[in-house]
């Protein structure tokens, strides 16, 4: 079980948990962390818009000012 | 279907674009241009497999993506170059204070889909993507663009999965930041 994890420690979790399935106490570190903080919340969901954006790089007009 | 020559010249003036998405994973203008030329090959000799299908664009690309990772394939059969300098490992120090949380919270991007109609935003993205090493580049794409496994990557480059992982938070942590400075801070 991991404890109280920091900022740092968390968006590095949240990343992971992009590549890989986190364990159960990892989940929940996660978890009790981004529930009392926002700055990580948002960073999580900035890395999700980014895969978003990144994997429809190919399907959008890249070359409109090519 | 349109005649040969058409087709050509439909296919010849896609290069432009091609070059730019090979270059952004492979990061080596000899081995873009290379991959691009491949693709266009392949799509020629392969002209009746484009039949009937909406987007000749769409369908290159599908094709450049193969080359592009046979490129990236080769790569790393070849000797391992030193990672740069600039790749040495930076711990976000000026993200967070010494106890490990934010120096200064990320700001919110309300509901930032939006900017993906725009072509603007999407060169702002290309420029933070270009701005990001070389190999952490490489790994990024191939997991975010091409949609490999982190295992597949460590394979394909001989790495460890924990580097790859620690690859992947410092891209994406990067570019978080770049985009904040050139598009949603703005």
């Amino acid at each position: 079980m991991m404890g109280l994890i920091s900022c740092k420690e968390t968006t590095r979790l949240v990343s992971q948990g992009l590549d890989r399935e986190l364990a159960f106490g990892e989940r929940v570190a996660l978890r009790v962390h981004l529930v009392i903080c926002l700055g990580c919340r948002r960073a999580g969901s900035q890395m999700r818009f980014l895969r978003k954006a990144v994997r429809e790089l190919a399907e959008i007009d890249l070359n409109t000012n090519a | 279907m349109p005649p040969a020559a058409d087709f050509r010249a439909q296919l010849e003036a896609l290069r432009p674009y091609l070059l730019r998405y090979a270059s952004l994973q492979l990061r080596d203008a000899a081995a873009a241009e290379d991959a691009v030329q491949e693709a266009l090959l392949a799509a020629l000799a392969g002209e009746a497999g484009f039949a009937g299908r909406a987007n000749l664009r769409t369908w290159v690309t599908g094709i450049l993506k193969h080359k592009i990772v046979d490129a990236i394939r080769r790569q790393a059969r070849e000797p391992r170059l030193p990672d740069a300098p600039e790749e040495a490992l930076d711990d976000f120090d000026a993200l967070f204070r010494r106890n490990g949380h934010w120096a200064e919270r990320p700001a919110g991007w309300g509901d930032p889909d939006g900017a993906l109609e725009q072509s603007q935003f999407l060169r702002a993205l290309e420029a933070c993507l270009e701005r990001l090493p070389a190999r952490t580049a490489r790994v990024f794409m191939m997991r975010e663009h091409l949609g490999h496994e982190t295992a597949e990557i460590c394979k394909e480059l001989a790495i460890t999965p924990t580097h790859c992982w620690v690859m992947l938070y410092r891209a994406r942590m990067t570019l978080r930041e770049c985009l904040q400075q050139t598009w949603f801070g703005k």
